[in-house]
């Protein structure tokens, strides 16, 4: 099971060094991570992607939170929460697979970002699922580069 | 437990400390930075500060001459931040080392991680390079930050002297709070020279730090009644009822609900060893009795302690039949390692005294029969004698006995350290002091010697391994020249003892690496067999060059008197016992096995 999880944490310097190094220092992987500032300058929300088990989620969860500059942690999975993320994707095309790639692109309102003779980069906001769902799709014709911002997540009001 | 959610209490805190001088002071009113760090120190509590100068930390030093404290000058850092950990381990009070940079630095390491390991508060002001040469590889820079973050609790780095003194008070606050640990401050020259108004806060708070923790009182109701249940309880004790004084708490109830108690090694002292309650020490070195009964309870209450890999041996198979309680004040400690039924979060003390007055009193024969019957079988603690060698935990014993049971225990790492567990019964906290979680060599004299300038009146005896004292015996000269009455009891074996146990039983008896002297050597070392001193190194010189006093003890009925005329001396004074090579540590769990599974006796 892969968890989101968000963290309020001071915005100093070493505070993504201090997360990242204790998550990844105790053998956990982070899939993905995203960070920028909130709507107090002195504040940062990092959104983490961490896979892995209740017990090793729960380990996250308090290793984390014991830190001195963490606000708050929050496991974000079993709430109501909006989960988003932008990927970039660069698909190799010939004149016949042009048409079926655009065709996926309207189907996940991805935008073309740009085309060239032999390529074509699409431009993709989803959540979680339906990115994976793009990205699966787009498998058969050959993908030459793809960039993901990392997934970003907002709780919303009380646990569903 | 529900960890979905950790929002942290001190969100409610509503002003942030500020780090600007809330008003704009006369020019006559400023400090430097490194004043700020000295005023810092004593406004904070430092009365013993352990120190190392360099070219980064010369502005604080041009001025630790004019503070209210005492200052000491070990003779390598590694030594500074031990002995600031055995002056904070037997005092209770928040241990300080001062140190340059890079090197200076460096070298506190392995003393920093010791201190985390054990939740020891200290605090470690730094030098640094000037801010804007961070990052060059200037001379003697080294990114401290970046190397003590996962040993430390928190570090800093300065960037403004008007942050000296908010980040003074908060390393304070944070080494002693909540779970006691390290706080590295990391200061450039530039920002130690610069001038500035700030004042120390009036208060400090946190907004992502709260240490006040509330004690969960809907668990220790269901605790209680747990206890009240319960046929077959065990009380298991670790550091955490020392660094919360809850030692007093912990005996009220076991003798009101007759609940027999065992301690880890970090626990030693938390129980007075001589009451008939105790199990004596757990774990793969543990007592037979200690270990049975942890196996066979029915219910396994934690108190400060982290159920330690040392602990448990095997987690499939321990305490299978009991319901696990574990008290502790780090939420991330409780189910980390063993599936916990029932956490109760908060400190040690205050948990105990909500459960006390619920808690019935009460009688447990059967259980202590069986017990008893355990501690028949196999006595804590026994070792073969001899009437040709000395053996070494014959001389532990006579520790105990010359010193009455009132020494200070601080050991090195290694079968000493396990017979100093064993032999010695320790009745008070903090009169066992040892390097529990990282198992530090070379910790055991600078730690007494902080234990001694914490405790000038008590009888302080560092028990250390011929191999472990070779890692810090430089700082011999602090205790002699400050006069402090250190005792340094030398277990020399003629073996890196331990490792050499190891081998002894899983290697084949493969004895590589692990010879001190002169014969059994490995041809790869490539000695020679001329003749070479019979002792290598001569303790007895090593002593006098320091200017300590020493004795060889090398027959049991020496032991006695020697110990007699070092503890009644005012003089830091060496023993060195030459002792039995061959003795092993047991009872002994075989690493992975199940607490079921001790080695009680070698074929
Ligand atoms: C700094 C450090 N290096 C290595 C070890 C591994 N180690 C554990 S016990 C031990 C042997 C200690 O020998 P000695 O000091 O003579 O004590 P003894 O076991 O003989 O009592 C060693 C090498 C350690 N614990 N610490």
């Amino acid at each position: 099971m892969k968890h989101i999880i968000t963290a309020l944490v001071e915005n100093k310097p070493g505070v993504l060094a201090r997360i990242v190094g204790l998550v990844s220092g105790r053998g956990y992987n982070i899939e993905t991570l995203n960070v920028g500032p909130t709507q107090d300058p002195d504040t940062s929300k990092m959104t983490l992607v961490v896979p892995g088990d209740e017990q090793v989620l729960e380990q996250v969860l308090h290793q984390v939170s014991k830190l001195v500059d963490v606000i708050e942690v929050v496991d974000v999975t079993r709430r109501r929460h909006l989960n988003r993320e932008l990927i970039l994707v660069e698909v190799a095309t010939t004149r016949h697979s042009r048409a079926q790639v655009l065709e996926l692109a309207t189907l996940f309102k991805a935008r073309v970002a740009a085309v060239g003779e032999k390529s074509i980069t699409l431009e993709m906001v989803g959540d979680r699922s339906s990115v994976e769902d793009f990205l699966r799709l787009l498998k058969p014709y050959e993908i030459t580069d793809i960039s993901r911002s990392g997934l970003i997540a907002v709780a919303r009001g009380e646990t569903a | 437990m529900n960890a979905r959610n950790q929002k942290k209490p001190s969100r409610r805190t509503p002003a942030r400390p500020t780090a600007k001088p809330a008003v704009a002071a006369p020019a006559a009113n400023l400090r430097s930075g490194a004043q700020c760090v000295v005023d810092g120190l004593v406004e904070n509590g430092a009365e013993v500060v352990f120190g190392y100068p360099g070219g980064m930390i010369l502005d604080v030093f041009n001025l630790i001459g004019a503070a209210p404290i005492h200052f000491i000058l070990p003779r390598h850092e590694q030594g500074a931040v031990h002995a600031a950990d055995g002056y904070a381990r037997a005092s209770g009070k928040v241990g300080v080392c001062l140190v340059t940079s890079g090197p200076g630095a460096t070298n506190t390491v392995t003393g920093l991680a010791t201190a985390n390991m054990d939740g020891i508060p200290l605090v470690c002001i730094s030098g640094q390079v000037p801010l804007h040469m961070i990052g060059n590889d200037a001379f003697q820079e080294a990114d401290i930050l970046g190397i003590t973050r996962p040993i430390t609790k928190h570090n800093f780095l300065v960037r403004s002297a008007d942050d000296i003194p908010l980040v003074m008070a908060e390393a304070f606050y944070i080494a002693s709070t909540g779970k006691p640990g390290p706080v590295v401050v990391d200061i450039p020259k530039d920002v130690q020279r610069q001038m500035t108004a700030a004042r120390r806060p009036e208060a400090i708070s946190i907004r992502s730090y709260n240490p006040d923790v509330r004690t969960d009182l809907a668990q220790v109701a269901k605790l209680a009644e747990a206890i009240n249940k319960a046929q077959r309880p065990v009380l298991y004790a670790g550091g955490g009822v020392i660094s919360g004084n809850a030692a007093p708490e912990l005996l009220e109830l076991a003798r009101r609900a007759d609940i027999p108690v065992t301690t880890t090694l970090m626990g030693l002292g938390a129980f007075p060893e001589t009451d008939p309650l105790a199990l004596r020490m757990v774990g793969m070195h543990g007592s037979f009795a200690a270990n049975n009964a942890v196996q066979q309870c029915d219910l396994l209450i934690s108190v400060g302690a982290r159920f330690d890999d040392r602990v448990t041996g095997r987690k499939a198979d321990f305490a299978t039949h009991a319901t696990v309680a574990h008290i502790d004040i780090d939420r991330s400690a409780i189910g980390k390692n063993i599936r916990t039924h029932l956490p109760v979060l908060g400190y040690a003390k205050p948990v105990l005294q909500a459960l006390l007055p619920q808690v019935k009193a009460r009688k447990h024969p059967a259980w202590h029969a069986r017990i008893a019957a355990w501690k028949k079988e196999h006595p804590a603690f026994t070792y073969p004698t001899s009437d040709k060698a000395l053996m070494p935990q014959y001389v532990i014993e006579q520790i105990d006995k010359v010193s009455k049971g009132e020494a200070t225990i601080v050991t090195d790492v290694g079968q000493h350290q396990m017979w100093s567990a064993h032999f010695f019964r320790y009745t008070r906290p903090r009169s066992f002091l040892s390097s529990g979680g990282l198992g530090t060599m070379g910790f055991g004299l600078p730690a007494a010697i902080g234990a001694q300038l914490a405790c000038p009146d008590r009888l302080v005896v560092a028990i250390v391994g011929d191999g472990g004292i070779q890692m810090n015996a430089q700082e011999l000269v602090v205790a002699v020249e400050h006069h402090l009455p250190v005792k340094v009891v030398i277990i020399n074996n003629g073996y890196l003892g331990m490792v050499r146990q190891w081998q002894e039983i899983f290697y084949q008896r493969n004895y590589a690496a692990v010879v001190l002297g002169r014969n059994e050597r490995m041809p790869v070392e490539r000695i020679a067999t001329q003749r070479k001193p019979e002792y290598l190194p001569d303790f007895m010189k090593l002593a006098e060059a320091h200017g300590a006093r020493g004795t060889r003890v090398t027959r049991s009925a020496e032991v006695a008197p020697a110990l007699r005329e070092a503890f009644a001396s005012p003089q830091p004074w060496v023993i060195e016992c030459i002792v039995e090579h061959g003795a092993n540590v047991l009872p002994m769990v075989p690493p992975g096995a199940s607490l079921s599974e001790m080695i009680c006796k070698f074929a």
